[in-house]
């Protein structure tokens, strides 16, 4: 072993599907802002990639509070998409972006196909972005959403309509909340997904017993953190053998341990989310505690360990 | 510009039933943080709880290079934290949020505290009275154990004027009460107002009546403390179309932009 840590060349570089990724660790949607918000606290533009808040057609004046309430090992939110719609993130956000050379992965979230067809036409014309993730398993939005990312027929028809209007990357972000996430993923798959995300939250609640009421104004929120992190590995390791596809796998990703973990369940590449709000360096410290893991193992690409754990 | 700092623990002490004193190193914060900023704090370095909890700048000495929390045991979060020992370090992102607007020249300012509502008006009264200032507070709390504060005050030349419930200090009653019977309330150019919201109404009331120019300072509950979330929103006015982030553009608003009625 002493050998091969002195001899290895460490590749961390991930295509994700047509995403060109530095390395393999991205910041999750929703947990990062514009990016911009985190600048104090690292270097944006050596991350993998930044996926930034999700944006709806128009803008979106989100959920009322209380919007948050912490669980254990984890929280619950139901934000509900407060945006400024896409076009004032392309005008407003995006140039910063842009110049900070930061690999940006737009997130989109429609009411209807038609709503993903435009936003993905009109990021077609926005120079700077490497990717879309599709957000079709918002758990906390009246109208779409959800609705879109639990039936097959719905996943593989969203993708369709985006992949007809844009040569990006298309990358569905995938909802825990189904009977059977294979199927979904399949169906993701043969609508001509690029790459997977995998997972949102987990649809949860808290109650307030003093006020005998739930705890958030929209009730239901999504559950994020450590505590979500079994349950995001199980979904990784059933639908990597079941797709052709790379996997960004991401749910209560905290150290480097835990992201190797999800690499060897299947995820080419890794996504940080409610870690950030933590650690708002832990995204830079796991990509360099993967580079480590790489160095100390003779790893010299993380391809050689993506879905390492899955017993044939 | 905010950080991540690991600040060595200089003292940490109970100084009142429920009330803590975390006093740690810390020179670029203590240079960089302006009155009525909230520092993020990791109570535990495990996972449950898993979140930060913001606490506002009881002191920032940018000389010595030394910050002063002072928070309240509410839940388990702060209730691990107060098992951090002397020595040890305590892991913090800031300074956070848009503080306090400090006047341009000297004035006649009133600051008005109710309960952990006294913490971030220390500093803000240290500053103002290097600007030349001339500062009074008047402080309320449930006993005169609670208002262990005041005598910080004192100690810097800000005359206390206590208040408690129980009347074991002070004028028993409310702080907004003590406030509309000021005497030289008509000579007040500025009031600083931190405390439950109920009491912030009722001095933002007062405030407006007699035309006088005020700054309250906000709470809710935090995951990111940076804007990234979008957690803690908040209307300020009851017919507002839109959400304002208690930690980016808060915690400290003018009292002519919030109308409180999320009354406690």
């Amino acid at each position: 072993m002493e050998s091969a840590k002195q001899d290895i060349m460490i590749d961390l570089a991930v295509d994700l599907g047509g995403i060109a990724m530095k390395n393999p660790v991205a910041v999750a949607s929703g947990t990062f802002g514009y990016g911009k918000e985190y600048e104090d606290y690292l270097d944006i533009s050596a991350l993998g990639a930044v996926i930034v808040k999700g944006t709806t057609l128009e803008p979106r004046s989100g959920n009322p509070p209380p919007r948050i309430v912490e669980t254990a090992a984890g929280m619950l939110n139901a934000i509900g998409l407060e945006n400024p719609g896409v076009r004032a993130f392309a005008q407003e956000y995006l140039p910063y972006l842009v110049e900070k050379k930061v690999t940006v992965i737009a997130n989109v979230a429609g009411n209807s196909l038609e709503d993903y067809a435009a936003m993905a036409a009109y990021l077609q014309g926005c120079s700077g972005i490497a990717g879309i993730e599709l957000n079709i398993s918002c758990p906390n939005v009246k109208k779409g959403g959800l609705q879109f990312g639990t039936d097959p027929h719905m996943v593989k028809e969203v993708v369709r309509a985006v992949k007809a209007e844009t040569s990006l990357p298309v990358m569905p972000k995938l909802s825990p909340n189904v009977t059977d996430i294979v199927a979904i993923a399949r169906a993701a798959e043969e609508g001509g997904a690029d790459a997977l995300s995998m997972i949102n939250t987990l649809m949860g609640m808290a109650i307030d017993i003093r006020a005998r009421r739930p705890v958030l104004a929209n009730i239901f929120g999504g559950l994020s953190g450590p505590a979500i992190k079994p349950v995001a590995l199980r979904m990784i390791y059933q639908v990597f053998p079941a797709v052709n596809i790379p996997i960004l796998g991401g749910g209560g990703i905290m150290n480097s341990n835990d992201a190797l973990e999800f690499i060897m369940a299947g995820a080419s590449a890794i996504s940080v989310g409610t870690g950030n709000f933590v650690d708002p360096q832990c995204a830079a410290e796991i990509a360099a505690g993967i580079s480590d893991y790489m160095v100390a193992q003779g790893i010299g690409s993380l391809r050689e360990i993506v879905g390492a754990a899955i017993q044939r | 510009m905010a950080r991540l700092e690991k600040g060595i623990i200089l003292s940490h002490r109970q100084v009142a039933p429920e009330i803590y004193s975390l006093e740690f190193a810390a020179p670029a914060l203590a240079r960089e943080a302006s009155p009525g900023q909230f520092l993020q704090v990791r109570t535990s370095p495990t996972y449950d709880p898993l979140l930060r909890r913001p606490i506002s700048l009881f002191d920032a000495e940018a000389e010595r290079g030394v910050v002063t929390l002072l928070y309240r045991v509410v839940g388990r979060g702060t209730s691990l934290l107060t098992e951090l020992p002397v020595d040890g370090l305590v892991d913090v992102m800031g300074p956070l949020g848009r503080g306090f607007t400090l006047p341009e020249r000297p004035e006649k300012v009133l600051l008005v505290g109710g309960g952990m509502g006294l913490a971030p008006l220390l500093f803000l009264g240290r500053m103002l009275k290097q600007g030349g200032s001339q500062v009074k507070i008047l402080g309320g709390a449930a006993d005169a154990q609670r208002l262990w504060a005041g005598n910080r005050f004192e100690r810097l030349g800000i005359s206390f004027s206590p208040v408690t419930v129980d009347g074991s200090a002070g004028r028993q009653g409310l702080v907004a009460e003590l406030l509309a019977d000021w005497p030289e309330l008509d000579q007040v150019d500025r009031i600083y107002c931190c405390g439950p919201e109920a009491m912030m109404a009722a001095v933002s009331k007062i405030a407006r009546e007699h035309n006088i120019w005020g700054e309250l300072s906000l709470e809710e509950h935090m995951a990111c403390g940076v804007g990234a979330c979008l957690g803690c929103a908040r209307l300020l006015q009851p017919g507002d179309t839109g959400y304002v982030k208690i930690c980016k553009d808060g915690p400290v608003f003018n009292m002519s932009e919030v109308q409180l009625f999320k009354l406690d």
